[in-house]
């Protein structure tokens, strides 16, 4: 199980990775809601994915399930969906300033803005 | 009295004033003196902080009263306590250097908050003994960046902003990642008991691996060479107090995680991660020479020396002795107060010509003689003029080099002395000596003066650490002593 997670973990860093490099500024947000997704499971796989019983204190349970990746992914999750938020709306207002969402267009320098 | 919360005052005092501000969006007079008095109150707080921590060690507390590994632990030792006690410290100044020179507009839109929000997080990722806790504050601090780099939505603001926003979004899935891998070989999360986890294994390379892992996701947030390419462009777009706080305080955030790192998880296999770091500082301190002398912008040549310093600062931690250690955090608090004087100043200059290109200015020091002078001494003590404070510190850094056998290392350093003094003395002789080669705007007197003041304080701030360093030197060795000798941090932590 958990060499299919990596698989797929790796699957979703590759597309992360090569959406990120693409030229369309939403395609590389979109790449880091991948790349965000990719780190979650693997929080979750790194735990490992063994225990079947719920991590409830009950004598004599000794096979149960590492909470602690649980509530990291939920916190990275929190916190993730509230920067893509914020860089959905500064992208979309960047969009309406530029007029563009070419990263390449985007290079800029100091001599004209 | 007891006061087992005292080190999270400085985390928590900023967070509840930043809320009620929220409440008074359009009233700035309530904002500026609300915002002033939390940071009073907060400074307070620190320097009692740092008074305790000076007289019964380090300061620990475990949130909800879990025993220590298990629950998140907040960890006051001298290090940390001096580096929120400066941030606050300095934050004030930039504060009062707003007043005069953000605008109403930014003001009104939750320019204060931000701050406040942003000191909330950093000052937090220096006192966390966890190291997702880390994570979370990290996210807390960047997000309140976001919002004070792109407020206003200028052109190039919008533009530049984006470009940090993806940089650092990037470096936290990095740093999500390094801590998930982190966790699966030590089972662990509370930075004291990880310390003692890697040193029961005795850091297989699996652990050097994540010592780089970690090295790459600080060193883009810290801005070593060859992760810092984004920083000069995004830094010279928002306005000068912002850039002011970024520079003073960011890329430090980045210095202390490593630092931290570096000095309690990874220190088993130093001949492989510390050499690394070694080599990684002195190319950091190359690549910010050259940019800090290929600029006629009066913005990028101090940015460049933002990343100059953060070479300093990480080639003294990787001596791993107590005088290339003394040396690292005498100079990084050093380095917070001089960049943000030096910020401050520029954009004073700036204020005045009306431009930031060197080219087009001249002949200050006629009519701003105060200016050019309290410019000149803040440019010495970047440099590291006696008795100035940047001297001390890399005294240390590189009496810790000789010690440690990095003799051609010591060298560079003291080679990029001088070019950090030419770089910044082009400055005042473009500036300030010459004829004016065009007419200055108009500005307004009084605004100059208020401006003004909280540049010479900072100065003033500057001096005063570098004169009175016999005297701060016990809380440095304090703080130098915890990052050489890990069990004493251990011990502090895990001490039931």
């Amino acid at each position: 199980m958990e060499l299919v997670l990596s698989i797929i973990i790796g699957v979703l860093f590759t597309a992360a990775v090569y959406l990120i490099l693409s030229r369309s500024l939403l395609k590389v947000i979109l790449g880091t809601g991948l790349l965000s997704h990719g780190a979650h499971l693997l929080i979750l796989t790194m735990g490992g994915l063994g225990g079947m019983a719920p991590p409830v204190l009950i004598d004599g349970v000794t096979d149960f399930a590492d909470p602690l990746p649980q509530a990291l992914i939920l916190t990275a999750i929190v916190i993730s969906f509230g920067v893509t938020a914020v860089m959905l709306v500064m992208a979309y207002r960047m969009y309406a300033v530029h007029k563009t969402d070419n990263m390449n267009e985007l290079r800029g320098n100091d001599e004209h803005d | 009295m007891n006061m087992i919360n005292l080190l999270l005052f400085p985390i928590i005092i900023p967070f509840f004033f930043a809320m009620v501000l929220l409440f008074f969006k359009e009233q700035v007079v309530v904002q500026r003196v609300v915002t002033l008095i939390g940071l009073a109150l907060s400074l307070v707080a620190s320097c009692w902080l740092v008074a305790t921590v000076k007289v019964e060690g380090i300061q620990t507390v475990t949130l909800g009263s879990w025993p220590a590994p298990f629950g998140i632990t907040m960890v006051s030792d001298m290090f940390s306590a001096l580096l929120v006690t400066t941030t606050i410290l300095l934050t004030f100044f930039i504060v009062v250097y707003s007043f005069k020179s953000i605008g109403v507009e930014r003001e009104k839109f939750f320019y204060y908050p931000a701050i406040l929000f942003m000191i909330t997080g950093i000052n937090g990722a220096f006192t966390t003994g966890d190291i997702f806790n880390m994570f979370v504050f990290f996210e807390v601090f960047l997000i309140a960046s976001y919002l004070l780099i792109v407020l206003g939505g200028e052109k190039r603001q919008l533009r530049e902003s984006i470009k940090y926003i993806l940089v650092n979004v990037i470096s936290s899935a990095l740093f999500v990642i390094a801590v998930a891998y982190l966790y699966s070989v030590v089972g662990t999360l509370s930075m004291a008991d990880i310390a003692m986890k890697i040193a029961e294994i005795n850091q297989p390379g699996i652990i050097s691996v994540i010592a780089i892992l970690f090295l790459i996701v600080f060193g883009i947030k810290g801005a070593i060479f060859p992760l810092y390419f984004w920083l000069p462009g995004s830094y010279a777009a928002p306005p000068i107090p912002v850039l002011a706080l970024f520079g003073a305080l960011l890329t430090k955030v980045g210095v202390y995680a490593i630092t931290r790192t570096y000095t309690l998880f990874f220190v088993h296999d130093i001949a492989f991660t510390h050499q690394f770091l070694l080599v990684l500082s002195l190319l950091t301190i190359v690549a910010g020479c050259i940019g800090a002398l290929a600029y006629f912008d009066l913005k990028q040549i101090i940015i460049y020396n933002i990343i100059i310093a953060v070479g300093v600062i990480l080639f003294g931690v990787a001596q791993m002795n107590t005088t290339g250690m003394e040396g690292a955090v005498y100079y990084l608090i050093h380095d917070m107060l001089i960049k943000a004087a030096l910020f401050v100043l520029i954009g004073i200059i700036i204020y005045i010509t009306g431009t930031s290109n060197l080219r087009e200015m001249g002949g200050l020091i006629k009519t701003h003689a105060s200016l050019g002078w309290f410019y000149l001494i803040a440019a010495f003590g970047l440099a590291g003029i006696p008795p100035l404070s940047g001297f001390l510190g890399k005294l240390l850094i590189i009496k810790g080099g000789f010690e440690a056998d990095h003799t051609v290392g010591s060298i560079v350093i003291l080679a990029s002395s001088l070019i950090v003094l030419l770089s910044v003395i082009r400055i005042f002789i473009y500036a300030f000596w010459g004829e004016p080669t065009q007419p200055l705007p108009v500005t307004n007197k009084g605004t100059y003066r208020a401006m003004m003041m909280p540049a010479v304080a900072l100065v003033v701030l500057t001096i005063a650490y570098g004169v009175g360093a016999e005297w701060l030197m016990p809380y440095m060795s304090d703080a130098a002593n915890v990052l050489t000798d890990p069990s004493i941090y251990i011990d502090a932590v895990l001490k039931e």
